[in-house]
């Protein structure tokens, strides 16, 4: 059967809310919600079991990690690629090296974190939703849902009994 | 507020409610990028003007060379390192308030954040010419990046300098990475209320930001990562721009007070140029609904926090010249307070030590011109901090025959004041362009619009 989309627009959170929660309930899985500001309560309801975890953290600690290597790397490989002392200071002088592995944990980390963003947001999105309204980023939520045909009808229902404003495919 | 009090106003007209709603803060802020003025392009031309004689006089400088701005030894560094770590300072009181603050859930800072991180990439920004001008040879200056000579001879790792080249361009980096981030979601608010070239334009930089569950949840979570990489990263490079000093032998510099005591000034110096920046941005812009008198007061009290101990510092500076017990440590401390820049070190103490004083009576922390003095007053004290590091400590070395004196030039001056134009003009350009106060965050921190019962965020 042809999936379709349907799409509430919100006034409030908690109405906005109760429709996840609503739709959850009847077993609908795939809701996309769309939010001015990132909110608990849709993440929670969205989930169903308080807050999820996001993976950003992992892209961050192997960029932090792969940095503070590298750092150490370059600067004992290099100092042994000509080990002449000077100064008196031991050839490979860690305490100094710490300052270059620590910048490059952060350079790293930040940049991989970057990466995770748009890995796990999926940006740059060149074609998001046609159902977006420009209002979502002014003072209204939305609530999308992918459906069967034959379900359209009951979600219209539900999504305006639990407070939306408007309905569209 | 007391009924007596005027409302707050919004630009687009109309006094607002107890708080600002959702909508008025999108109108609020996007009337701040409306066509500017003639008030505005005057300013611009000004500035511009200003910046244009540090240009000619930049070019004068790699004509002449390095003797138009003064430099003789031992006076190699002068006002350009002086005005670079000045500028480097400026920039982290941005990061504080961008990350630090938000780690500590400070919620008053969502409003002024924006302002003050555009601030601080506009100062690294600054501060980055300076280390090329001061290089002389600047079309050399590709040498600063890592990488081996044809002998296969890598730079010193255990240079300070090459640390600065490390610290400095991560700060940059993700300083401005955490900046764009932090756009986005206010690009794609610009774009929904845009139309035409203008929508086009706004649209490809929102990278198709749409607000979904998907897109915020992961948003959040690399945010707070963000702050938790810059937060130790702001305290990594000052301290690393101090050991450029500390780990040098003049009398003077080599101490380990050094670190902290850099960290600390900058955010000091920081502060008050957010204020510098911030009061007349709040009244052109009326943003008084957002940027209110407990902004004011929360910088006012971390400028006298932070003035306090860096006065402490000071105290310390003196005390470990003389328990030294070292000769040239305690003459080098003492020429400080009596030689030929002894009146720039007592103009020093007093911007930085007695004027910022005035912010223990609650009156002065919300008064518009005693903050705006005194703010300028901690700039200038905390330029001299610089310059009172620098020039008199090299000045007065270990050995008569190497002593110096260091009189400013036309050239060097004229790029000194070329720089706080060049950072003006990107910040004037800044707040036509994008939304200098944050949608998303100040919306965070508003009453979120709820049909049943109480809602708390």
């Amino acid at each position: 059967m042809a999936a379709t989309k349907l799409l509430g627009v919100f006034a409030h959170v908690d109405t906005a809310t109760r429709a996840i929660k609503a739709l959850r309930a009847r077993g609908v899985r795939s809701i996309a919600a769309y939010s001015p500001v990132p909110l608990d309560e849709f993440e929670e309801a969205l989930t169903g079991h308080g807050l999820p975890r996001s993976p950003v953290r992992l892209f961050t600690l192997v960029g932090a990690l792969i940095g503070t290597a590298s750092g150490f790397a370059l600067t004992i490989w290099s100092a042994l690629k000509w080990n002449l002392i000077t100064g008196g200071k031991p050839v490979v002088s860690i305490p100094p090296f710490v300052v270059i592995a620590f910048e490059l944990t952060i350079l790293l980390g930040g940049l991989c974190t970057l990466l995770g963003l748009f890995v796990t947001a999926r940006l740059p999105s060149l074609r998001g939703s046609s159902l977006y309204d420009p209002r979502f980023s002014e003072d209204r939520f939305g609530v999308e849902v992918t459906c069967d045909a034959a379900e359209r009808g009951a979600i219209e229902d539900l999504l305006r009994s639990a407070g939306a404003e408007e309905v569209r495919a | 507020m007391s009924d007596a009090e005027p409302r707050p106003r919004s630009i687009a007209g109309g006094a607002h409610a107890a708080e600002p709603t959702f909508a008025d803060v999108n109108r609020d802020v996007l009337a701040t990028l409306h066509p500017p003025g003639n008030l505005y392009f005057a300013w611009m031309c000004v500035v511009g003007l200003i910046l244009t004689c540090g240009i000619l006089a930049w070019t004068y400088q790699i004509f002449y060379g390095m003797g138009a701005a003064g430099k003789r030894t031992p006076q190699m560094w002068a006002m350009y390192i002086t005005t670079f770590v000045f500028w480097i300072g400026i920039g982290h009181a941005g990061t504080l308030i961008s990350a630090i603050l938000y780690l500590f859930r400070a919620k008053w800072r969502t409003s002024i954040y924006r302002g003050s991180e555009a601030m601080t990439i506009f100062a690294v920004l600054t501060a980055g010419l300076f280390p090329v001008i001061h290089a002389g040879r600047m079309w050399y200056a590709y040498w600063l990046i890592p990488y081996p000579n044809e002998r296969y001879l890598w730079p010193n790792f255990r240079s300070p300098l090459v640390w600065d080249v490390f610290a400095i361009s991560t700060y940059l980096t993700i300083s401005t990475v955490f900046f764009i981030v932090g756009l986005v979601p206010d690009i794609a608010a610009l774009r929904d209320a845009s139309t035409g070239m203008k929508r086009r334009i706004y649209g490809m930089l929102a990278l198709g930001w749409q607000g979904t569950d998907r897109q915020w949840r992961h948003y959040r979570r690399a945010y707070g990562l963000f702050a938790a990489l810059a937060t130790p990263l702001v305290v990594s490079v000052h301290s690393v721009v101090s050991w450029d000093f500390a780990m040098a032998l003049v009398p003077g510099w080599h101490s380990t007070l050094f670190a902290p005591f850099f960290v600390d000034g900058a955010i000091f110096s920081g502060f008050a140029m957010v204020l510098v920046l911030l009061i007349p941005m709040r009244y052109y812009f009326n943003l008084y609904a957002y940027i209110t008198d407990r902004h004011l007061d929360n910088m006012a009290k971390l400028i006298l926090v932070t003035g306090l101990v860096l006065t402490y510092f000071y105290i310390c500076e003196g005390f470990t010249a003389w328990y030294s017990g070292e000769h040239f440590e305690r003459a080098s401390y003492l020429f400080k307070w009596v030689g030929v820049y002894a009146p720039w070190w007592w103009l020093q103490i007093f911007c930085n030590s007695v004027a910022p004083l005035v912010f223990f009576w609650k009156r002065a922390r919300t008064h518009i011109p005693t903050l705006y003095v005194v703010s300028i007053l901690v700039l200038i004290g905390m330029w001299f901090e610089r310059f009172n590091i620098i020039v008199p400590g090299l000045a007065h070395g270990f050995y008569p025959y190497t002593f110096g004196s260091y009189v400013p030039t036309l050239v060097d001056s004229g790029i000194i004041i070329g720089s706080f134009a060049w950072f003006l003009i990107q910040f004037l350009g800044f707040v036509k362009a994008m939304p200098s106060v944050s949608i998303v965050e100040v919306k965070e921190t508003i009453p979120h619009p709820v049909r049943d019962g109480q809602h708390h965020h």
